[in-house]
């Protein structure tokens, strides 16, 4: 947990040179994909997976804003990627298609609903914060099932994507990739400068010690109200494009488990690394579904029956593995990629 | 809204309070003693309700099906503890809400795997069958007064075990200081293993309670283990007077407002619009009443001295 990245503390110019070359590969290999996907002979179901992946590595990001800089474990975050979706589909459903003018809105509603509910939870600390944000998370889910005009329970699904100042680019599978990854590049930009402001060194030394911090001359609260919205709003984008990928809108959007992965991909890439919890997010979306073939394959000794029966439940083998990953892989991913060096 | 719908809303309402209660008991002292956050807690109220319908079957008793259900509970509770949680106790919140997150996982796809994804029904037994006359013309049904009863009995159980035994006592000085405890020579570890089995059999006790009124389906401990967190929180990590107080709180605000918001609401507003923003509000009720509770008292109503 106190794990501080990118704040070497040794001078090790081979480590930080190899670990400032992680985002580059990464983003590399996010550009890259469309061409391969083309290749592969899949492309619909590469570009969706893969824009599924880069959606979920802005919210992950915006969760380790809070959660990695700032110590504050936020328990309900996929409220926020339902407030983006629910924009998207609530305009829509009144004739307003335009993203021009839903996203400004779901950043607006993401950055109120978490200023109002920021400043209630942030008076409390530890457990009661997770439990409290776990609670405003929960009063949007139930009163998502109960907008009947808005499909209640089932959700709502959208009858095209969102127009790009009016025009109908987004619908191109290419295209939205692009747009994904050009929002997973800015909202990455974006919180890196963040992180690496006065703002950002404030945040990180009230994670440390909030009440030194308080002694000279800053008011934690104020700054980790404010990350708390920032990271809402960037959560409330990755919604938008959420609804646009998936044409569709649901409370499941924003189960209180949906939350627990959210943190899930956090820790899995390495808490307080940015483009780490894009790797978690990643890991976690890329082993959720390769995770019943793999075992369909390593299981070839096994009977016919037994490996589907096996497949069908990858969940018995899912629930262990994050078991084990949060027992023996301290650091996550990223703290992986470090450890040869410390060693 | 007239007064005998009230009181039986009411009567539900404290059913409800009182399964709630079996599970935050278990919830809060792990909690309290161990600073240990269990998210899954409440597959093992899933699991008691799987129990009793597996023995039920098994036996055609619900009674037997119950009494072999308590120890299998705790049994598994134990084989939890051991193989996964003991490796939690020194880790922050982060990684204990991350690995029982797993459990969960394992958990739910692991009844599906045994019973199957359809829902189970637990016949309500014989002896409790039926309705009985609380007041001239109203019937209730026999088996919610003994959910009520029971939840009572076990609750008075638990009061005099916690404040009156030298066990109590121990889990008592826990909650408020472990490392004290443990510095006077008692075995801190082992204390948490019998809280922690107890709680697991009271969760596990509390499922096989509510089977016959509810379906047996995967995932059902998931939604009930966050009111349990509610009403941990609400009442003060580590009390269990306070967990008792809020399951009631909850409970009646829960059942009562889901009946009442649009009656309510008909006073200010026209009737459809009312009764449409009372189906919305209702369901958000006890969490804005949590975050009330937890605004003007940031560390519950009972909080547990440190």
């Amino acid at each position: 947990m106190s794990e501080i990245a990118e704040t070497p503390s040794a001078p090790m110019p081979s480590l930080t040179t190899r670990l400032e070359i992680v985002p580059i590969v990464l983003f590399a290999a996010f550009a890259a994909a469309p061409l391969l996907a083309t290749y592969s002979g899949a492309e619909g179901y590469v570009l969706s997976l893969l824009t599924r992946v880069m959606i979920f590595g802005i919210a992950a990001m915006a969760l380790d804003l809070i959660l990695g800089y700032g110590a504050l474990v936020s328990f309900g975050h996929a409220a926020f990627l339902g407030l983006g979706g629910y924009a998207v589909g609530i305009l829509a459903s009144h004739g307003i298609e335009d993203a021009l003018v839903q996203i400004p809105v779901a950043l607006a509603a993401s950055a109120l609903f978490a200023l109002i509910t920021g400043a209630i939870s942030l008076r409390t600390k530890g457990v009661y914060f997770i439990m409290i944000t776990l609670a405003f998370g929960q009063m949007l889910y139930f009163l998502a099932t109960s907008l009947a005009a808005y499909g209640g329970d089932d959700g709502m699904t959208l009858s095209s994507r969102s127009l790009l100042a009016g025009s109908s680019v987004l619908k191109n599978d290419f295209t939205f990739y692009w747009v994904c990854l050009l929002c997973l590049l800015g909202a990455y930009a974006f919180s890196r400068s963040v992180v690496a402001s006065r703002f950002g060194r404030v945040l990180r030394g009230t994670r440390e010690n909030a009440i030194r911090m308080e002694a000279i001359g800053f008011q934690p609260f104020r700054f980790q109200l404010a990350a708390y919205v920032v990271s809402g709003m960037l959560a409330g984008l990755a919604g938008c494009l959420l609804a646009n990928q998936a044409e569709f809108v649901s409370p499941a959007f924003m189960t209180w488990q949906r939350s627990g992965e959210l943190i899930f991909m956090v820790v899995l890439g390495g808490l307080g690394s940015l483009h780490g919890a894009v790797i978690g997010a990643a890991a976690f979306l890329l082993l959720e579904e390769f995770l019943p073939e793999i075992l369909h394959s390593l299981s070839f000794f096994l009977s016919e029956e037994a490996r589907s029966h096996l497949a069908e439940n990858w969940k018995m083998v899912f629930g262990p593995l994050l078991i084990l990953i949060v027992l023996f892989a301290r650091g996550g991913i990223m703290g992986l990629l470090r450890r040869p060096h410390h060693g | 809204m007239n007064a005998t719908l009230l009181f039986v809303q009411a009567l539900n309402g404290l059913q409800f309070g009182l399964i709630l209660f079996l599970i935050a008991a278990g919830l809060t002292l792990v909690f309290g003693v161990m600073d240990f956050i269990n998210l899954a807690h409440g597959v093992q109220y899933m699991v008691g309700a799987y129990l009793v319908a597996a023995f039920s079957a098994w036996t055609d008793s619900f009674g037997w099906a119950l009494l072999l259900a308590l120890p299998s509970a705790l049994a598994f509770g134990l084989l939890l503890e051991v193989l996964v949680f003991r490796h939690l106790y020194d880790r922050d919140h982060l990684d204990q809400v991350l690995a029982t997150f797993g459990v969960i996982l394992f958990l739910n796809q692991g009844v599906k795997f045994v019973w199957g994804a359809a829902p189970l029904s637990v016949p309500v037994p014989d002896l409790l069958s039926g309705s009985v006359e609380i007041a001239s013309g109203l019937l209730y049904p026999v088996y919610r007064l003994a959910i009520i009863a029971a939840g009572l009995v076990v609750a008075a159980q638990l009061y005099v075990l916690v404040n009156h035994t030298r066990v109590g006592m121990l889990v008592r000085a826990g909650a408020s200081n472990a490392s004290m405890v443990s510095a006077l020579g008692v075995n801190i570890q082992r204390l948490f293993m019998i809280v922690f089995g107890f709680g697991a059999m009271l969760a596990g006790f509390a499922g096989a309670m509510v089977a016959p009124i509810l379906s047996v389906e995967p995932g059902m401990g998931d939604n009930i283990l966050i009111l349990a967190f509610v009403v941990i929180v609400i009442g003060g990590i580590g009390s269990i007077r306070g967990a008792f107080l809020a399951a009631l709180l909850i409970g009646l605000v829960d059942t009562v407002g889901r009946s009442f918001a649009p009656n309510l609401l008909r006073l200010f507003l026209d009737p459809a619009a009312a009764s449409q923003t009372g189906r919305a509000i209702a369901p958000m009720l006890i969490y804005i009443f949590m975050a009330a509770v937890l605004f003007f008292r940031p560390s519950g109503l009972f909080p547990v001295k440190r």
